[in-house]
C-alpha cells in the first residue's frame, strides 16, 4: 500500500471501519512509514479533541414552537379527506373521460368526415363540369397528347382557342 | 413494539401527527447540536432545526422510504446548514473597525472573523473547546459537514456520502483533507493532552 491509499484509508483505520484484510496493509504500512505513522498519531489526536466538544440542548420552547409551526401549516380540506390522493382521481376521471371518447369515435368519425367528402366529390364535379366544353370538342381531345408536348400542362387552358382558330382556318 | 422511524414518517404521512411528535422528540437534539456546529450560533442553530422539521412536515406527502430516514432528514438539514452559512458568509466577513463599539464590546477585544487564526491568538485562547468549535468552523462548509457527521452522528461512509451527494471514495478524500485541514489549525493542543474526566471513555 502506498503512502496516498493510506492517507486516503487512515481515519477509517482509526475509527476501526477497515475489515482485516485492509487493516493489516495500512498497520504493515505504518510499521514501515514514519511520516504515514506520525500523521496517523496527528489525527488521532484531532479525533480525540473533536471528542472533547460538549453537546447542547434544544432550548426549553423548541418543540412548542415546531408544534405551533407544524399546526400552523394548511391541512387537508374535507374534499380532500374524500379524496386522499387528488391526482390519482384526476387520472382516473380522465382516463374513464377518454374511454368514453374513444367508444364515441367511430359515430363521431362518420359525421365530421362525411361533409369533407361530400366537398371534395362536388369540387370535382364542378371541375369536370367546367372542362365539359373542351372535352366535347373532339379536336381538342384527338390532338390533347400532342399540345401536352408542346407547352407546359399548367398552360394548358390557354392553348384552348388555338383548336377552334385552326377549325375556322380550315 | 417500536416502529422504525420509516414507519413513523409513513404514518405521518398517512395523517398521523402524533408520529411526528415522536420524531422531534428522537432527533431535535442530534439536529440542534449538527446544525449549532455547523453554524456556531445556538439561536441560529435552533431556527435552522425548526426549519429542517417543518420541510420534514412538508414534505411527508411525498415520502418514499428508499433510504434510511437519517439519511433524508441530514441532507434535508445539510442543505439547509450550508444554505444559511453561504447566505451569511459575506455578512460576517464584513466588520467594520469604525463602527461605534457598545460598552460591553468595549472591554473585550474585537474578534474578526478570520478563516486563518494567527498562533498568538491560538495561545491566548482559554476556552479549549471554543478553540476547537473556531477550528471546525474555519472548515469548508462540506468538510465540516462530513467532519461532523462522521464524528459525532456516527454515520457510515455510505450514508453520509448521500446526504453530501458524492462517491464514497471522494468522502473519503474530503475527510482527509478536513483532517489535515483541523491538524494545522489544532496543531497547539494535539500534543496536548486533554484533562481526564472521571469516568470518561478515550475515543479510539
Amino acid at each position: 500500500m502506498k503512502c496516498e491509499d493510506v492517507s486516503n484509508n487512515l481515519i477509517a483505520y482509526l475509527d476501526m471501519r477497515m475489515d482485516s484484510v485492509e487493516r493489516r496493509e495500512v498497520e504493515e504500512h505504518l510499521a514501515n512509514c514514519a511520516a504515514c505513522r506520525a500523521r496517523a498519531e496527528e489525527f488521532r489526536g484531532v479525533s480525540n479533541l473533536l471528542g472533547e466538544m460538549p453537546a447542547i440542548e434544544p432550548s426549553f420552547g423548541f418543540d412548542a414552537r415546531v408544534r405551533q409551526r407544524v399546526a400552523a401549516e394548511p391541512h387537508r380540506t374535507w374534499f380532500q379527506w374524500l379524496i386522499p390522493q387528488p391526482r390519482l382521481a384526476l387520472a382516473a376521471v380522465l382516463l374513464i373521460a377518454l374511454t368514453v371518447w374513444v367508444e364515441r369515435l367511430p359515430q363521431t368519425t362518420t359525421g365530421t368526415l362525411a361533409p369533407n367528402i361530400a366537398t371534395a366529390s362536388s369540387e370535382q364535379d364542378f371541375n369536370a363540369i367546367k372542362d365539359l366544353g373542351v372535352l366535347e370538342n373532339y379536336d381538342v381531345v384527338t390532338k390533347m397528347d400532342a399540345l401536352s408536348e408542346l407547352v407546359p400542362a399548367n398552360e394548358q387552358p390557354t392553348q384552348k382557342p388555338e383548336p377552334s382558330q385552326t377549325e375556322s382556318n380550315d | 413494539m417500536a416502529r422504525s422511524d420509516v414507519q413513523l414518517m409513513l404514518d405521518v404521512k398517512a395523517g398521523d401527527d402524533a408520529s411526528f411528535d415522536f420524531l422531534l422528540v428522537k432527533y431535535r437534539s442530534p439536529l440542534v447540536n449538527f446544525l449549532y456546529r455547523m453554524v456556531r450560533d445556538t439561536a441560529t442553530a435552533e431556527d435552522l432545526a425548526q426549519e429542517v422539521f417543518l420541510r420534514v412536515y412538508r414534505a411527508r406527502k411525498q415520502y418514499t422510504p428508499s433510504a434510511k430516514f437519517t439519511t433524508w432528514l441530514f441532507r434535508i438539514a445539510t442543505n439547509v446548514a450550508l444554505n444559511s452559512v453561504r447566505d451569511n458568509r459575506y455578512q460576517k466577513m464584513e466588520v467594520s473597525l469604525d463602527a461605534p463599539v457598545s460598552s460591553e464590546e468595549a472591554s473585550a477585544p474585537r474578534e474578526l472573523p478570520a478563516r486563518e487564526m494567527r498562533i498568538d491568538e491560538h495561545l491566548l485562547e482559554r476556552d479549549r473547546v471554543a478553540f476547537i468549535q473556531r477550528a471546525i468552523a474555519s472548515l469548508p462548509e462540506k468538510q465540516r459537514a462530513a467532519v461532523l457527521l462522521h464524528k459525532y452522528e456516527e454515520m457510515d461512509y455510505a450514508e453520509i456520502a448521500k446526504i453530501l451527494d458524492c462517491t464514497e471514495a471522494a468522502l473519503k478524500s474530503l475527510l482527509f483533507r478536513a483532517y489535515e485541514n483541523l491538524r494545522l489549525q489544532l496543531a497547539p493542543l494535539v500534543t496536548q493532552p486533554a484533562p481526564q474526566r472521571a469516568g470518561e471513555r478515550r475515543p479510539s
